[in-house]
């Protein structure tokens, strides 16, 4: 089965979560969902997961399937998520309308913050979330999101969080950013952004053109791993079988 | 033991110019869209909003009624930006000030535990900080000195809220998934009020929900108002899911001030909540699609 971009993009936020154990696996969005989801089938069988709304949940639920199919194994209405943060046992996956090069997102507002040209999301839980566990980004169209500068911190990036005393900082960490191109990092000595794998077919020519920052590049850079015909099943067949995350791609 | 049962526009009789207002549920989740209504109709104005926002704020901004939003967010939840509170915000009509989701949870308990604050990592190295001046961090006392932001308490003068049940004495109780904050809003504001689907004698309660779904109590609770009906268009399961025609229709009003007049006429300025319900149940929206 030959995969598509769509379910590369998957796979890749997918292994952001490797490692994680028994955490909330908190994505935001409809192929964030899938990619977490799938991430529970495949290798990552600790996560814990919700219907979006108030329970976590066992098994395999579609993308908006209807989560009184599904086992609930929890309870997690908002003040839970909310501790939930604060515990640190926690992952999310958040999007950016812009991103600089050391991670600073926002998704706020575009143009002056006390009156802006267009008002956004506002900053939701992206301040806590980034004070107090690991964060993933997914943005489907990079050359439009990254950018030199940002209108509004709605998440710090590493530049910032260095300013902070070291108790404020220690639980900061964005795991991953994974555009249509490619998945990032910061793991370079100054933490700025640095390319981790290009998706099948793109080269370090074309992610660069579509970033005005420069990435950087530490050895090889490798290629984005292809989904396992159990995943593209599972992608396919049980989570996403009407195709919503190739909407995402704009 | 007194029987707090009143309507809506007595409700609104106990409420001022200038007060600081908190309103309960989350996004378009289980909002006291009858008293907000309510508001519309009265003369009330400058009022500071706290809120989970959802059409709540959306409404009240575009009515003119409010001076400055304090928010964790603005959200129709199914279409994520509040198109209304956009335009309030981007014509700079109001004042806000947002902070982080779980912060603000913090300022709710602060309020309800009467505490000049609760500390919390949220906002550091954010706009949160730099964009809310009068935010303030504090260090911890302690031997890791670690500095944190100081949320401080919402002080409300009033705040309105709607349950699945209640009785005349002032008990709410929540059936739906989520309580969402509202209990501290109960106990944060000097006065507050609460709408709900049915008012029950107490010994129904425990018929429909368990002992966990009873979270407001009567000590925190100054009126009772009867409102089948009275979150619509947001939802209020298990009683009913968001009317998302409706909420469509009301979205959309944002892009014209003619059919936002038309609609504020049609639907928001309606004598009584009785007649809006009336309204509804008619089909009369119905009518004005054909």
């Amino acid at each position: 089965m030959t995969a598509t971009l769509d379910e590369i993009c998957v796979v890749a936020l997918a292994e952001a979560f490797r490692g994680d154990g028994e955490v909330l696996c908190n994505p935001m969005g409809p192929l964030p969902v899938i990619a977490g989801r799938l991430a529970r089938a495949s290798f990552e069988p600790g996560l814990m997961l919700t219907d979006t709304i108030a329970y976590a949940i066992e098994g395999n639920l579609p993308l908006g399937g209807d989560p009184s199919t599904a086992v609930i194994e929890g309870y997690m209405p908002f003040r839970t998520v909310f501790d939930q943060v604060w515990s640190g046992k926690r992952h999310v996956v958040m999007g950016a309308s812009q991103m600089d090069q050391y991670g600073n997102q926002n998704f706020a507002a575009i143009g002056p913050y006390r009156k802006p040209k267009a008002q956004l999301l506002g900053l939701r839980g992206a301040p806590g979330n980034l004070l107090n566990h690991p964060t993933t980004y997914w943005i489907p169209n990079q050359a439009r999101t990254f950018s030199n500068t940002v209108d509004v911190v709605s998440a710090p990036g590493y530049d910032r969080i260095a300013q902070l005393p070291e108790a404020s900082r220690r639980h900061f960490e964005i795991r991953r950013v994974v555009t249509n191109l490619g998945a990032y990092d910061f793991d370079t000595e100054d933490r700025r952004m640095r390319v981790r794998s290009l998706h099948p077919g793109v080269s370090l020519e074309q992610a660069q053109e579509a970033s005005p920052f420069e990435l950087a590049v530490t050895g090889d850079v490798g290629e984005s791993r292809l989904p396992t015909d159990e995943e593209l099943r599972l992608i396919r067949e049980v989570f996403d079988p009407s195709g919503v995350r190739k909407a995402e791609f704009r | 033991m007194a029987d707090k049962r009143m309507t809506e526009d007595e409700v609104i009789a106990e409420l001022r110019s200038g007060m600081t207002l908190g309103i309960g549920g989350w996004g378009s989740r289980r909002k006291p869209m009858s008293l907000v209504r309510a508001i519309l109709r009265s003369d009330l104005t400058d009022l500071d909003i706290v809120s989970y926002g959802g059409p709540d704020v959306g409404i009240l901004c575009a009515a003119g009624k409010v001076r400055k939003v304090t928010y964790g967010f603005v959200s129709l939840d199914s279409i994520p930006l509040e198109p209304h509170f956009r335009v309030a915000r981007q014509t700079g009509a109001v004042d806000i000030s947002e902070l982080d989701e779980g912060a603000f949870y913090l300022g709710l308990m602060a309020a309800a535990h009467r505490m000049p604050f609760y500390p919390t990592r949220a906002g550091l190295g954010t706009a949160m900080m730099s964009e809310n001046p009068d935010l303030k961090t504090v260090r911890s006392p302690y031997d890791d000195g670690e500095e944190l932001v100081a949320v401080p308490a919402f002080q409300m003068d009033a705040a309105i809220l709607h349950m699945n049940r209640a009785d005349a004495k002032g008990n709410g109780q929540f059936l739906g998934p989520d309580l969402y904050f509202d209990d501290l809003f109960a106990m944060a504001a000097d006065k507050t009020f609460m709408s709900a689907e049915q008012i029950v004698p107490t010994e129904q309660f425990l018929q429909e929900g368990s002992i966990h779904t009873l979270r407001i109590p009567r000590t925190h609770v100054d009126g009772v108002v009867q409102a089948s009906q009275g979150a619509h268009f947001t939802e209020c399961p298990p009683d009913y899911g968001r009317d998302e025609a409706f909420q469509g229709d009301y979205a959309a009003t944002a892009r014209d001030p003619e059919a936002w007049e038309q609609f504020r006429k049609d639907w928001l300025e309606l004598e009584s909540h009785d007649a809006y319900v009336a309204k509804l149940t008619e089909g009369a929206r119905n009518d004005r699609h054909s």
